[in-house]
């Protein structure tokens, strides 16, 4: 008999029906009778005084409800972390990016609350913008937050070992500049919400977070009532990636004022434009990577000078700049680590999280610089990643970084074995050169990648299953489902622990009115952390259903075995039942029993150590190398990507579709990053805020894709698993840039590598030779 | 206001509509069909696709006043009753959705290229969907779905 029967199945989702019939309803989906509309007017300045703001003529609009402004919200501010509470829902005193919301309107429908908008007189009084963060940091830069010396927002500088003995002793040290891209998540739905402050003091909203229970402290503390009065009741998610969807907006903190001045429900729909010039992104860090090694390749030390561009306020960054730094000991052997990190407040939109958090920015930078330090040696990719790489620990013997990151499992060398026994790596001479216009190369790159990420302050991750009395199942829990397909790995683990089939297990979306407190989807965390908890909570359930057969046939319940929804007594075939009878008999025994089991996840419990990063940010970590092939255009500098090879250990994949799924979506994500996407911006402002003009990876540009399992089986999650969301878009960068490199003989160490810097540095390089 | 008449999902309906009013607000708020998405709502991203005429359109896109008199079939007009179309059952199968926001639009050009190209290639189902931005999937599990879309409706 197969050692599992739902895990590891090829299942599909068990929202697909609801998806795929236009049933699934998403925030912009909801809406109530008498509800008004909410609109935002933002700033035209990226840094301005606001000197006095009329509403009168906005007010006076027939079909105007109410306005609010900055003031309304009593001066509370907030942030991810106590000391870092530095951001009004709407400014206050002052903008500090452009399109920041400056005034709220609710009105009878949209155009009316636009127009409303449109009669608002916001006097402002201009401000000398800062824009790049080096420029920045400088003494005389103008003032983001008057409060803060050379805007420096955060600020870490950790030393392990001994870097500047390591390097004096290195056969060669390299340092180099390197840039990441302004990127954004790019998912398709906007940012909404429906809000009813009822006149009670209760709050209900419907509002595409992927991460509700954030916004449900975040609206309890602004509206300063207790939790339990707040409910967020998480619709379907049209994609989250991180940033915008972890966190609360201003058309969330206006539309519950609103609703609480109005007394009707207040909806809030972004525009996409005012998502893409406002969306709470992925940083652009600039990297100064020094690199040493000794004569056979191996790693000395590193040390990397990271400046971030933060934008107008905190948000999580101080946690993108922890995650830049702590998982460089990652997945390579690493003697001498130093990172002297800053995030830098500037006049451009908010830098915050995004998958691939922080490591997509620091591991590019390595991974680059690791090839050209091969190249200088002479050295075979493969070699050199093979030389450096950590071993798989054996059970019990965890390897631990300089900085206290502990291993139990690692597939990176298995990861680069397998990647490179793969034709397009094993034959690229055979395909590497000139064909026409078109010049070919193969590039390689490895990473990892945290899962079950850790946090300050809260925590707390529970599940709760419920027998029906039919045999169905409610599967409870606080996570989220953004669209990785979370809901069906809980599904299935529900499943596989009570012995039923999937089809009989139901979860219920995030209603904090009922459900378990969670932090959401972020850091790759559900699946290992919700996952345990839905693994415990299921077993407590099925103890007790164990304990019911065997009271009924009288026979001890290690004895009693329930699989695939049979339930059936070991010693004595002859004795069985369908679940749905045992469920009934344990359901109905006495005057009605509640067959209820909970659990709660046990990993991940220590908090963070930002300012030393020291220890473990993650429960365990996952391990891909990528392999890329690109032509490129000699003429146009236009790149085409036509494969990836990607070796995954992502630990016991639990549910195969969703894993390759993630593993895909996250290389085409990393591939847009890598060639196209990037914000132009001009003083603040966002000269490309739409999608045609952003360029995100169409069904035309996408490279055929092989994927390759590598599975270790990790004791720090359940069934083995660990993450498989993030790791590929953190070795496609890398895998690209190299695969450009061997195309062309240039090494690009800033993100995008667009058409017109391919061609300038293909020009440049025929004018030095 | 102007008078029209749209045939949606088989359904007739008169209306009233404001000349500034796009298929996409008749379809989502006046006749409450919510399976139609707007993403950017400048006709960039898809998602508000439908079929009007046996064409694609993006409905964001399209007046409702333009519509009058077109048969419209958006993605609740797909399956009969229970029983799901083949394209969709064929997403469910391969994995080709994730957040699903994507899905409706994705399914409706799937549909019109299937309707009109019964046995495409791999570049002719890309070039089918190139007008529909997927964040999630890497669109490669879309591709196989409408691959096995292809077959199971050529088989049938």
């Amino acid at each position: 008999m197969a050692e599992f029967s739902v895990i590891g199945e090829r299942l599909p989702r068990v929202d697909a029906r609801e998806k795929v019939t236009g049933k699934a309803k998403y925030a912009a989906d909801y809406s109530l009778p008498d509800m008004l509309w909410c609109k935002l007017l933002r700033s035209p300045y990226p840094h301005a005084r606001i000197l006095s703001i009329d509403t009168s003529r906005a007010a006076s609009l027939p079909g105007v409800k109410a306005v609010v402004t900055g003031n309304d919200f009593g001066g509370w501010t907030w942030g991810w972390m106590r000391p870092t509470r530095d951001e009004p829902p709407l400014a206050v005193d002052k903008v500090r990016y452009m399109a920041e919301a400056v005034a709220g309107v609710a009105a009878i429908d949209e155009d009316v609350a636009e127009e409303a908008c449109e009669l608002i007189k916001v006097d402002y009084e201009e401000l000398p913008g800062v824009f790049d963060p080096e420029e920045a940091m400088k003494d005389g830069a103008p003032k983001v937050h008057d409060y803060v010396e050379n805007n420096i927002s955060v600020e870490y500088h950790w030393d392990f070992g001994d870097v500047d003995k390591a390097f004096a002793e290195s056969y060669v040290v390299r340092e180099d500049r390197f840039r990441t891209s302004r990127a954004t998540h790019g998912y398709l739905e906007p940012p909404a919400t429906l809000a009813y402050y009822d006149p009670s003091g209760h709050i209900t909203v419907w509002a595409a977070k992927q991460s509700p229970y954030f916004h449900y402290r975040h609206l309890a503390a602004c509206f300063k009532l207790p939790l339990s009065r707040v409910r967020v009741v998480q619709p379907f998610i049209g994609g989250g990636f991180g940033g915008t969807k972890n966190d609360s907006l201003a058309g969330d903190f206006c539309a519950v004022l609103l609703s609480k001045m109005t007394e009707r429900p207040v909806k809030y729909v972004e525009s996409m434009e005012e998502e893409l010039v406002t969306s709470r992104r992925r940083h652009s860090m600039i990297v100064y990577s020094r690199m040493g090694v000794d004569k056979e390749g191996r790693f000395t030390a590193i040390h990397h000078r990271v400046i971030a561009d933060g934008g107008g306020y905190t948000a999580v960054g101080p946690l993108s700049m922890y995650l830049a730094g702590f998982m460089t000991t990652l997945p390579y052997n690493l003697p001498n680590f130093k990172y002297d990190a800053y995030r830098v407040f500037t006049n451009n939109p908010i830098g915050a999280a995004m998958r691939g958090h922080g490591v997509i920015h620091t591991r590019f930078a390595a991974e680059i610089q690791m090839d050209m330090i091969a190249e200088e040696l002479g050295m075979d990719p493969v070699e050199v990643r093979m030389r450096n790489a950590i071993e798989n620990p054996k059970p019990g013997a965890p390897y631990e970084t300089i900085n206290k990151v502990a291993l139990k499992t690692c597939g990176m060398k298995e990861c680069i074995e397998k990647a490179a026994e793969d034709p397009l790596w094993r034959d690229r001479a055979k395909t590497h050169g000139e064909a026409g216009d078109i010049s070919w190369g193969v590039g390689l790159s490895s990473t990892s990648y945290l899962g079950g990420a850790r946090q300050r302050g809260h925590q707390a991750c529970a599940a709760i299953v419920r027998i029906c009395e039919d045999g169905t199942v409610n599967l409870i829990t606080g996570a989220t489902d953004c669209g990785q397909g979370s809901d069906t790995v809980l599904c299935m683990i529900a499943a596989e622990e009570l012995g039923v089939k999937l089809e009989n297990v139901d979860i219920k979306r995030v209603d904090t009115a009922y459900t378990p407190v969670d932090p959401g989807s972020y850091g790759s965390r559900v699946t290992i952390l919700a996952g345990q908890a839905t693994q415990k909570a299921a077993r407590q359930a099925k103890k007790q259903l164990l304990e019911a057969a065997a009271k009924t046939w009288q026979v001890e319940p290690e004895d009693v075995e329930i699989r695939q929804g049979k339930v059936s007594v070991l010693s004595d075939p002859e004795k069985a039942m369908p679940f749905g009878r045992l469920a009934r008999i344990a359901c109905y025994s006495g005057t009605g029993a509640v067959i209820l089991g909970t659990g709660y996840s046990s990993y991940g419990v220590e908090p963070l150590d930002l300012d030393s990063g020291i220890g473990n940010g993650g429960t365990s970590y996952s391990f891909t190398a990528q392999t890329a092939k690109v032509g490129v255009d000699v003429e146009t500098g236009k790149i085409t990507v036509s494969d990836f090879v990607i070796a995954s250990d992502c630990g016991r994949l639990l549910c195969p579709i969703a894993a390759e799924g993630q593993i895909e979506g996250g290389a085409i994500q990393g591939m847009g990053q890598t060639l196209y996407e990037d914000f132009i911006m001009d003083r603040g402002k966002t000269l490309n805020p739409t999608f045609l003009d952003y360029r995100m990876p169409v069904s035309t540009d996408v490279p055929s894709m092989r994927l390759i399992d590598v599975v270790t089986d990790d004791p720090d999650g359940p069934f083995g698993a660990k993450e498989a969301s993030e790791g590929s878009i953190v070795s496609t960068p890398p895998a690209v840039v190299s695969a450009i490199h061997d195309a062309t003989g240039v090494w690009f160490k800033e993100l995008p590598v667009t058409p017109e810097k391919v061609v300038g540095a293909l020009r440049e390089k025929k004018n030095e030779s | 206001m102007k008078q029209v008449r749209l045939t949606v999902n088989g359904t007739l309906y008169e209306l009233g509509v404001q000349p500034w009013e796009t298929l996409l607000e008749v379809i989502r708020d006046r006749l409450g069909l919510t399976g139609t998405k707007e993403g950017c709502g400048l006709g960039e991203c898809g998602a508000c696709t439908v079929i009007m005429d046996g064409e694609t359109v993006n409905s964001c896109l399209v007046l409702a006043v333009e519509a009058d008199g077109s048969q419209i079939t958006t993605i609740e007009g797909l399956a009969d009753g229970d029983r799901l179309h083949p394209i969709q059952e064929a997403f469910i199968e391969n994995g080709g959705l994730q957040c699903g926001f994507c899905t409706p639009g994705m399914i409706m050009s799937a549909k019109a290229l299937l309707d009109e190209n019964p046995n495409p290639s791999e570049g002719e189902i890309r070039r089918g969907i190139a007008g529909n931005l997927c964040r999630c999937t890497g669109y490669t599990k879309i591709i196989e779905s409408i691959t096995s879309a292809a077959k199971k409706m050529g088989a049938k």
